[in-house]
C-alpha cells in the first residue's frame, strides 16, 4: 500500500450485538451467564462509531471513499448490520458464528479484524469501533487491533478531526482533570467515549436504501482464525440482594435493634 | 357576543383566586377537634394529618393533598386520613355521614380538573396507604388490589408474569388504580384494550353511609342484574369510595416497535390512518398524533431530535405508530411493507419518518409523546382541555383557538404564548393545550371558556374526552350531556349520597 496524494480514505467500524442497555439483566438458572434470550440492539459506543464515520464522510464528502461496517456473531447479527447501513454505512462484513455460540474473547476479535483488514484490497485507513461494549465491559479490543496492526491508537476519543490531505487525525480524549489531544498518522485505531458524538435516528428512506446495499458473508475459517475461548467462565452470580429497612415505633425500639445488630455505646 | 346568561355566570368566573369562583356547601359541617379525636380512635396517629391541636401539623405538610399537581387548585381541607383497611373506610364515612362532613376521596392527586381538592374543608381520604395486592392469577391474568396501588408498582408486580395493566398514562408512577378507575382514565393503551368499562370484572366500594358493597368478582362474564360498578367507574369519587378492584390484565407483548413519522400537511393524517390500520391489522397499539408547534416545544426542551431537520422541513404534523405483537419478524415484516408502501408511493403522505432500531430508541420515541405534558408544565401554566372531536377536525379545532387569540389580541407572550394540539387519534381524543407564559389571567380565561366548549359542542364532541369532569368542567357539563341526561344523573346521585357528602362540587353543576 503506497500512500499517495490522492487516495481516498477507507473507513472500517466493527460492530456488536450486545444485550440492550434497557433491558434488566438475568443471570441464567445454570450460572455459566446471563439469560440471553432477550432484547439485542448494537452496543451503544459501536453505534457513535459508526455515526462518527458518517459524520466523518459528511465533512470530507468524496475524500472519504468507503465506509465498511464488519461483526462476528449468531445470524440475528445481520440485523445490527442493517441498523448500521441504515444509519449510513455502504456495505458490510458478516463474519458469521453458529446460533449460540459465546462471543469471542477480544483477542479473538482482534485477530478477525486484522484478517479482515489485510484482504481489503483498498486497504483500511481509520477504524473506529467501540472504547467497549456494554456486555463484557472489556475494552480490549481496540488496543490490541493497533497492536497487532502496529498502526497508532487514539482510545476514549471525544473529537475526531480528520486531514485527508495530510492523512493525519487529530484526536482529543477526555483524561482526568481536562482534555488530551494526540495527533496520529494514518492509518489509526480510534475508539469512541461517550460524548463524541449522539447517534442519529436511522431515517425511513436510509432504511429502505440499507436493504439493498451489499453483505458479505464469511466464516472464521475463511479468514483463517481461531475464536476458541481461552478462558474460562466457572461461575456467574447476582448480586446480594438489598435487605430492606423497618420502622421502628419508638427510640426503645430503636435502640434494641441497634443492639441486636450489634451496635453498643462506648464512652469517650 | 355571548348569551347573557353564560356572561353573567363567566363574571363569577373572572375572579383571579380560583377559590373564590367555587360554591359553598351550607348543608356541610367542616371537620372540628371532637371529630378529630373520634378519627383517632378509628386510625393509628400515623395515618391522621390536621392543623388542628392537638395535632397540629403544619399547613406545608397537608400541601401534597391540597395543592393538585400543575399548582392550579388550592385545597382547604384541614384534615387528612389515610386509612389502611376497608373498614377503617367505612368507620370513617359512617362517622361523617353522621356528623355530615363532606369527604374528597384521593388517590394520587394527579388529576387535571381538580376532583381530587376539597373545595370546602371537606376532609380529605387519602388510599394510599392502601397499597397491597391482594391476588393474582397468571392463567387467568385476573388481579385483585387495594384501591391505592400506584400503577407503575402494578405493572412491575405482573410482569414477571408476562402481564401487562390494561391501562398505561405518562402519571403512572403517581396515579392510583383506584383514581384510574375513579376517572375512567384512558390513556395511551386505550385503542388497543379498551376503556376500564371492559377490564374492570370487579369492585369494591364504600357506599357515603359506610356500607361495603363488596362485587370483588373475577368473573368475565356476570349477567345477574344492575352492574352497579359501572356507574363508580368514572363517577369521581361522587357515589362511593372504591377500595378494591378486580381487573383483567393481557399477556404481554412479545414485540413491540414504533414508527415515527413527519407529515407535510394534516390532510395526510385521515389516508395515513386508513393505511396503517389496514396494513398492521391486529398490531397497532397506539396511533398518536403532535402538531409541529408541540414537536418544535419538545425539541427545545431536549427531546429528540429523532429526525433529521431537512428531511423534517415544514412538515405540520407528526405521528407515532405503536405495535404491539406475539412475534419480531412477523411484525417487524408487516412494519417494513407499510414503510415500503409509504415510501414508494406517487404521491407519499409522509416526508420522512423513522422505525426504532433497539429497545432504546422505542423509548426515546415514546419519551417525545409523553414528556409533552410536562414540557407544557415548563413553558408556563397550561389552561387544558381534553375533548373528544372528529379525527378531520383536530387541526381546525387548535387554529379556531388560536386565531381566537390573536383576534382578541392576547397571542404573545404576555399573554398565550402556545397553543398546541396532541392526542390519541386512535380515540379520537385530543389534548388542547393552551399556554399563558405568565401565568393564569382572568381575561385570558374568559376568551378561552365557553369559546372552546361551544367549539366543541358545534362538531358535536366531549368537553371531557378522558380528563373527567371534577371542578374545572361541572359548569361544561351541559354542553355535552343533554338536560334529560343531568337530571338522571342528579337522580342516581341522590339515591346513593342523599346528604350529598361524597366529593360535593364536582361532577354535576
Amino acid at each position: 500500500m503506497r500512500p499517495s496524494a490522492v487516495r481516498l480514505l477507507h473507513i472500517l467500524v466493527p460492530v456488536k450485538r450486545a444485550v440492550d442497555y434497557a433491558v434488566k439483566i438475568r443471570v441464567n438458572p445454570d450460572q455459566t451467564g446471563i439469560d440471553l434470550n432477550v432484547k439485542h440492539s448494537m452496543n451503544p459506543f459501536d453505534e457513535i462509531a459508526v455515526e462518527e464515520a458518517v459524520r466523518i464522510r459528511e465533512r470530507l464528502k468524496d475524500a472519504v471513499k468507503s465506509i465498511k461496517v464488519v461483526t462476528i456473531g449468531p445470524p440475528k447479527s445481520a440485523e445490527t448490520l442493517r441498523t448500521a447501513l441504515a444509519m449510513g454505512a455502504d456495505s458490510a462484513i458478516h463474519v458469521e458464528l453458529p446460533e449460540s455460540t459465546p462471543s469471542p474473547e477480544p483477542l479473538g476479535v482482534a485477530k478477525t479484524l486484522k484478517a479482515i483488514i489485510e484482504r481489503q484490497k483498498e486497504g483500511v485507513d481509520i477504524v473506529i469501533m467501540g472504547k467497549q461494549a456494554i456486555d463484557d465491559d472489556a475494552g480490549q479490543t481496540g488496543q490490541m487491533l493497533a497492536g497487532l496492526m502496529g498502526w497508532a491508537q487514539a482510545t476514549f476519543a471525544s473529537k475526531v478531526v480528520v486531514d485527508a490531505e495530510k492523512k493525519v487525525a487529530h484526536i482529543t480524549r477526555e483524561i482526568d482533570g481536562g482534555l488530551e489531544e494526540l495527533r496520529c498518522k494514518l492509518p489509526v485505531v480510534v475508539t469512541t467515549d461517550l460524548r463524541l458524538n449522539e447517534p442519529r435516528y436511522a431515517s425511513l428512506p436510509n432504511i429502505m436504501k440499507a436493504k439493498k446495499k451489499p453483505t458479505e458473508k464469511l466464516t472464521p475459517a475463511d479468514l483463517g482464525v481461531d475464536l476458541t475461548h481461552r478462558l474460562e467462565t466457572i461461575k456467574v452470580t447476582e448480586p446480594p440482594k438489598r435487605v430492606g429497612g423497618a420502622k421502628v415505633e419508638n427510640v426503645d425500639q430503636l435502640l434494641a435493634k441497634l443492639k441486636e445488630a450489634g451496635f453498643t455505646t462506648r464512652r469517650a | 357576543m355571548l348569551p347573557l346568561r353564560l356572561a353573567t355566570r363567566h363574571s363569577l368566573f373572572r375572579s383571579r383566586r380560583w377559590v373564590q369562583s367555587i360554591p359553598s356547601f351550607p348543608h356541610l359541617n367542616t371537620v372540628t377537634e371532637q371529630d378529630l379525636a373520634h378519627f383517632s380512635k378509628i386510625l393509628p396517629p400515623t395515618s391522621i394529618l390536621s392543623t388542628l391541636p392537638p395535632r397540629a401539623t403544619p399547613t406545608d405538610d397537608l400541601a401534597t393533598y391540597n395543592v393538585d399537581w400543575m399548582g392550579k387548585y388550592h385545597g382547604q381541607a384541614n384534615t387528612v386520613l389515610r386509612p389502611r383497611t376497608t373498614q377503617q373506610v367505612s368507620e370513617i364515612i359512617k362517622y361523617c355521614a353522621s356528623q355530615r362532613i363532606g369527604i374528597v376521596p384521593q388517590g394520587g392527586n394527579t388529576g387535571l380538573v381538580g376532583g381530587s381538592i376539597s373545595l370546602q374543608k371537606e376532609v380529605v381520604l387519602n388510599l394510599g396507604a392502601m397499597n397491597n395486592v391482594r391476588s393474582f392469577d397468571p392463567v387467568s391474568g385476573i388481579l385483585v388490589a387495594d384501591a391505592g396501588c400506584i400503577l407503575e408498582s402494578l405493572s412491575n408486580y405482573i410482569a414477571p408474569y408476562n402481564h401487562v395493566m390494561p391501562i398505561d398514562l405518562g402519571a403512572k408512577g403517581s396515579c392510583q388504580i383506584g383514581g384510574n378507575i375513579s376517572t375512567n382514565a384512558g390513556g395511551l393503551r386505550l385503542l388497543r384494550y379498551g376503556s376500564l368499562h371492559g377490564t374492570v370484572l370487579g369492585l369494591e366500594v364504600v357506599l357515603p353511609d359506610g356500607t361495603i358493597l363488596d362485587q370483588l368478582s373475577t368473573l368475565r362474564k356476570d349477567n345477574t342484574g344492575y352492574d352497579l360498578k359501572q356507574l363508580f367507574i368514572g363517577g369521581e369519587g361522587t357515589l362511593g369510595v372504591v377500595t378494591g378492584v378486580s381487573i383483567l390484565t393481557p399477556p404481554a407483548p412479545q414485540a413491540s416497535n414504533n414508527i415515527f413519522l413527519a407529515l407535510p400537511h394534516f390532510k395526510n393524517i385521515l389516508p395515513l390512518f386508513q393505511v396503517v390500520k389496514r396494513q398492521l391489522g391486529e398490531i397497532m397499539s397506539a396511533f398518536e398524533y403532535i402538531d409541529r408547534t408541540a414537536y418544535d416545544m419538545a425539541l427545545e426542551h431536549g427531546l429528540g431530535p429523532i429526525l433529521d431537520v431537512d428531511e423534517v422541513g415544514d412538515a405540520q404534523c407528526f405521528v407515532l405508530v405503536e405495535t404491539s405483537g406475539g412475534n419480531q419478524d412477523h411484525d417487524l415484516e408487516k412494519l417494513n411493507n407499510l414503510l415500503e408502501h409509504l415510501m414508494s408511493a406517487d404521491e407519499p403522505l409522509i416526508y420522512t419518518g423513522t422505525l426504532s432500531q433497539s429497545p432504546s430508541q422505542f423509548a426515546s420515541i415514546w419519551a417525545l409523546r409523553e414528556g409533552l405534558t410536562e414540557c407544557v408544565q415548563k413553558e408556563g401554566k397550561p389552561y387544558k382541555y381534553d375533548v373528544s372531536v372528529p379525527l378531520a377536525n383536530f387541526q381546525s379545532v387548535v387554529d379556531a383557538v388560536r386565531e381566537r387569540m390573536i383576534s382578541k389580541g392576547l397571542y404573545g407572550d404576555d399573554g398565550i404564548s402556545k397553543v398546541m394540539g396532541y392526542g390519541h387519534i386512535g380515540d379520537g381524543n385530543l389534548h388542547l393545550n393552551v399556554i399563558a407564559k405568565h401565568g393564569y389571567r382572568p381575561e385570558l380565561e374568559a376568551a378561552l371558556e365557553p369559546f372552546i366548549y361551544e367549539l366543541v359542542a358545534s362538531h358535536k364532541g366531549s368537553v371531557s374526552a378522558e380528563h373527567g369532569i371534577g371542578a374545572m368542567k361541572a359548569h361544561a357539563l351541559h354542553y355535552s350531556k343533554s338536560d334529560v341526561s343531568i337530571e338522571w344523573m342528579r337522580k342516581i346521585k341522590q339515591v346513593f349520597d342523599p346528604l350529598n357528602i361524597m366529593n360535593p362540587g364536582k361532577v354535576l353543576p
